[in-house]
């Protein structure tokens, strides 16, 4: 049968980001896709190079905005790492809250997104009007709505009064009771189901040949998360991954919208147990030394590389993102899928562009 | 008589195409929040498309990069006039933090003439509201329609 060549992106209705994929179709079957890349290159790893380590947080919350406060939080570990830093153990919560919130944001965000792939509009409103709560506790506690910025090495930047947090237990428990509200629709609703059930499918032992990571890896059955290390105080709290097991856009989708909820009661036991103390250590010196960290970032696993030679300027930044361990998982479950199903499996990988190419 | 009608509906309902051009996906974040039930630019008349052929305002965020910098020309010809170019948060406007690196050209009005700069980072939905309002007006002013 004739083969025809359809481009799609990098300016496209359904992605947020400009992606390019060359989507090699026979009839409405898609038979190859070949990714593009480079179109959000700045080239954030080489300004290690002109500022010093602390303006380096700023750079690296900007890598993406949508994740930032985990971005800081890596690359802060980091840093303590290298330099010997104790961080308080109220610093500590607290940025177990703010990044929790941010992955509830995140969460929120990609469920109307993927509610939109498949033309359900009223549902990817009553998302993103769920998510302004969660934007507004960001903003009264940070000061801004999407890079918080709160995170410094030796700690962070802002505390919570004991009024703040009796607020968040309130918002937080409206926004629960609102995306609970929800769940009957996206994941019991004949059309979304029909959309989603068996699409794209990723099996056990593709997803981990293939390294997958993040809520792709837990949808084909893999009980693997970052937040098992115990970074931040995770170690305290403890923590337990959500699988789900048929690997396809559906599960995908079922382990997000559960990993909201378990966030939020992440927050509320966070705050809960929320001790008191400092804020932020004092750090003195330069970092000199080598380091790897990882934290589970909204779309799976991130991983920082840090070297200092003892000068005020890091070495290197190495930075992997858990999208560009998705992109190869991705090409493998486009062939074989309809036309039509594409901006859903693009999708369901929470395709995070501006990461993956820095 | 029906050229001034045209002018009436460009004015009272804008079509806004955005392009996200290298930015860190906060201000692209933003640019969609203004499109959901709190902030509702729909409320305005304002109607954000996927296709540029049918735009009237371009909405571009992020810095300009070497490879983007021909797929953003593209899109802003692509354009019927009278058009109007919005550039978003810092990045936008200037290059804001990453104006440093090796592969950022600058600001979007390094490759396309823009009308109205919002800054901000990342910039705030009311601002972006604000932004295209402000652009209505340098469109009203190229239809020779200002009061």
């Amino acid at each position: 049968m004739a083969r025809t060549i359809l481009p799609f992106g990098p300016q496209h209705p359904v992605l947020p980001e400009p992606l390019h994929l060359k989507l090699t179709i026979e009839d409405e079957t898609v038979v190859e896709a070949l990714p593009t890349l480079g179109y959000v290159h700045r080239g954030l790893e080489k300004l290690c190079e002109v500022r010093d380590f602390n303006q380096m947080i700023q750079i690296v919350e900007r890598v993406c905005g949508i994740c930032s406060c985990l971005h800081a939080l890596c690359y802060c570990e980091g840093v303590e790492q290298i330099m010997g830093v104790e961080v308080p153990r109220r610093a500590k919560y607290l940025r177990t809250i703010w990044g929790e919130l941010h992955r509830v944001h995140s969460h929120l965000l990609w469920l109307g997104l993927f509610a939109d792939a498949f033309g359900f509009e009223s549902l990817f409103m009553q998302f993103w009007r769920v998510r302004e709560r969660i934007m507004d506790i960001m903003e009264a506690t940070c000061g801004n709505r999407v890079v918080v910025s709160v995170n410094v090495i030796g700690g962070v930047r802002r505390d919570l009064t004991p009024e703040q947090c009796k607020w968040i237990e309130e918002q937080v428990a409206i926004a629960e009771k609102e995306i609970r509200q929800l769940s009957s629709t996206i994941l019991n609703d004949y059309t979304v189901k029909k959309r989603c059930c068996g699409k794209g499918v990723l099996t056990k032992d593709q997803a981990y040949q293939l390294g997958a990571v993040g809520p792709m890896l837990r949808g084909s059955g893999w009980a693997q998360d970052a937040r098992q290390t115990g970074y931040a105080a995770f170690g305290e709290l403890g923590f337990e991954p959500i699988v789900e097991y048929d690997g396809d856009s559906y599960a995908r989708s079922a382990v997000r919208f559960r990993e909201t909820l378990q966030s939020l009661d992440i927050v509320r036991l966070a705050i809960a147990r929320l001790p008191e103390g400092e804020i932020a250590s004092k750090v003195k010196g330069k970092p000199q030394g080598e380091t790897v960290t990882r934290v589970e970032q909204p779309r799976g696993e991130l991983m920082y590389y840090l070297k200092a030679d003892g000068s005020k300027h890091m070495d290197r930044v190495r930075i992997r993102t858990p999208t560009f361990a998705n992109i190869p998982p991705l090409l493998a479950m486009l062939p074989g899928c309809e036309l039509a199903d594409v901006p859903v499996i693009v999708l369901s990988i929470d395709p995070c562009i501006s990461c993956t190419e820095r | 008589m029906l050229g001034n009608l045209i002018n009436q509906g460009r004015i009272k309902s804008p079509w806004v195409v955005h392009f996200d051009c290298g930015s860190c996906n906060g201000c692209d974040i933003e640019v969609l929040a203004c499109l959901t039930p709190l902030y509702d630019i729909e409320r305005f008349g304002i109607l954000n498309i996927g296709n540029p052929k049918h735009a009237d305002v371009l909405l571009v965020t992020g810095t300009v990069n070497q490879r983007n910098k021909h797929v953003l020309k593209n899109i802003y010809d692509q354009m019927p006039t009278p058009k109007a170019v919005i550039a978003i948060g810092a990045c936008g406007c200037s290059g804001g933090v990453f104006r440093e690196a090796y592969n950022v050209v600058g600001g979007v009005d390094k490759v396309i003439p823009v009308d109205v700069y919002v800054p901000g980072c990342p910039a705030r939905p009311e601002a972006i509201i604000d932004g295209v309002v402000a652009a209505l007006e340098k469109v009203k002013k190229l239809l020779g329609m200002t009061a």
